[in-house]
């Protein structure tokens, strides 16, 4: 029964398929503001005020989501790209803010956010997956270490380096194949790539709401309680396939078959949440909470944040789906 | 819109850019009141950070401190600091004690404006600042209805460091705190030493290095 609706669904054109798209997207999330509207007249507790206050911060990012996507949907593929170069400019802002580096490190960013950065997106947009897979990781991996040299400061060395690599790789690498895949061309379906996007960053945010509510209603058994008290294995795992089902639901807007559709999903929605447990790990290191409490520390905006788990599931998901259908370019 | 008025702009869209220059007004609002905001100093962008971080209607009439002989050199330098910043100069070579060196500051006062000033004096990449130099307490002496807000800037001296041209983006803030004035029979070394720790106690926490 879903499923012949969902075949039905998969039988429309591009244009019909986003308006459904946007039309639930944008629904659902008035719906919801509406909600949160009356619930907020009710009479509350200090702590509800509380809760209250993260969850409106936290819809306000999915409504800032929301439209960006909008936009980048509506300037296509260049558009798109260009959005999101600037949220990686960004993340990777606030990511080296939160990082101790040193005044010889100073010509590394330099390059890191002024010629990387730029030269990854253009590869994108030009969809020169060859050189844009292995830019980074090779090129980039080798030059941020000779400039840092030049620059003639021993003192912890590889240390400084792994944080500005890493902080590329994360930033910069993992961020640029949400694009990428919005250029990805298979060979009987064609303009699938924002749907592509569309589906991963639904799949991922998914996988993180069904996280936290898994984690608050199995039995918490955390496996790295220093570094998240609530991240369990069984949740991770339940959160999952909870993605899997989303993904299934909307594997009419992709490519995919429908087990194809919850595989990808899992892969991508797991790849989202256990980036996020790494990110919490990082935070603890630079002694933040929750990015978001700017108050307290300089460089804690919160974009970083919501972006993380995406920077994990986007290369994820993109090499999977190029290597399980042997696509090309 | 000027020429003058349109740079402003650009250099304040710039340093939002690469700063975020985020203020964060923990003891005062900010208000269009006559103020003199003190800080630390580590950097050259130390000046345009405070004012992209001020409302667009504290930015007109605040205004910062510029070495005559240094800023009126070249007539880009002095059209900059003239115009755009409308900057109060002063003389740094003191002739033998022609003139007060805190003339200028007190006539821009006079007339209503608020000052940005560094009391240390010069600039100091190392951690905490320097001892501050006596012309704030001459200030606040000489102007009590004037608000002294101390302020510490976080983060700038990695966005520049010294000898560097190309600036990286590095997230900074501005913390301004609650005034400062001068207390009654307050001695200059307990008010300078008291406004050096008013603007030490702002300072976020976290990794600044």
């Amino acid at each position: 029964m879903i499923y012949d609706t969902l075949t039905t669904l998969k039988t429309l054109d591009a244009q019909a398929q986003i308006g459904l798209l946007f039309l639930g997207l944008f629904g659902g999330l008035s719906l919801v503001s509406a909600g949160t509207a009356l619930y907020a007249l009710r009479e509350q507790t200090a702590a509800d005020v509380r809760g209250l206050r993260r969850f409106v911060a936290d819809l306000r990012a999915v409504w800032i989501g929301a439209v960006v996507f909008w936009l980048a949907w509506i300037t296509g593929a260049s558009g798109a790209t260009f959005l999101f170069a600037v949220i990686s400019f960004l993340a990777l802002r606030e990511f080296v803010t939160l990082m101790q580096t040193r005044r010889a490190d100073h010509r590394s960013l330099a390059l890191a956010f002024f010629i990387v950065l730029p030269v990854q997106y253009v590869l994108a947009a030009r969809q020169e997956f060859d050189l844009f897979t292995v830019f980074i990781p090779v090129y980039v991996f080798l030059a941020i270490p000779v400039l840092s040299a030049l620059g003639g400061d021993p003192l912890r060395f590889l240390e400084r380096n792994a944080k500005i690599q890493w902080g590329v790789m994360v930033c910069v690498f993992g961020l640029s194949h949400a694009p990428a895949l919005l250029l990805l061309q298979f060979p009987n379906a064609h303009d699938r790539g924002p749907f592509l996007v569309f589906f991963l960053v639904i799949v991922t945010v998914a996988a993180q709401i069904f996280e936290e509510i898994a984690s608050r209603r199995l039995p918490r058994r955390p496996v790295a309680r220093a570094i998240d008290r609530s991240f369990g294995l069984r949740a991770w795992f339940v959160a999952n396939l909870g993605a899997a089902v989303v993904g299934g639901l909307m594997f009419w807007i992709t490519p995919f078959k429908l087990p194809q559709a919850m595989v990808m999903a899992f892969i991508a929605g797991g790849a989202g949440t256990l980036g996020e447990f790494v990110m919490t790990a990082l935070k603890r290191d630079a002694g933040v909470n929750y990015w978001g409490n700017s108050r307290a520390i300089t460089g804690a905006v919160g974009l970083l944040d919501r972006v993380a788990a995406l920077c994990f599931a986007a290369p994820v998901f993109f090499h999977s789906v190029r290597w399980y259908f042997q696509l090309k370019n | 819109m000027t020429a003058a008025d349109a740079l402003g702009f650009v250099l304040a869209a710039v340093a939002r850019l690469i700063t975020g220059a985020q203020g964060h007004w923990k003891g005062v609002p900010p208000k269009a009141e006559q103020r003199i905001y003190f800080a630390n100093h580590q950097s050259h962008l130390d000046w345009v950070l405070i004012w992209a971080t001020l409302p667009s209607d504290l930015r007109q009439q605040t205004r910062p401190i510029a070495a005559r002989d240094y800023w009126t050199t070249t007539p880009l330098k002095h059209w900059l600091t003239r115009e755009v910043f409308r900057a109060v100069y002063v003389e740094r070579e003191r002739k033998e004690g022609k003139i007060d060196p805190l003339a200028p500051l007190a006539a821009a006062l006079e007339q209503g404006d608020s000052l940005v000033i560094f009391p240390e004096g010069t600039r100091s990449a190392k951690g905490l600042p320097q001892e501050f130099k006596s012309g704030l307490f001459h200030l606040a002496r000489r102007f009590p209805h004037v608000q002294l807000i101390p302020a510490w800037i976080d983060n700038v001296q990695r966005v520049m460091p010294k000898g560097e041209v190309v600036p990286v983006p590095i997230l900074c803030t501005v913390t301004f705190g609650a005034p400062c004035n001068l207390q009654p029979a307050e001695t200059k070394t307990a008010f300078l030493a008291r406004a050096r720790e008013a603007v030490v106690a702002l300072k976020p926490g976290g990794v600044a290095a």
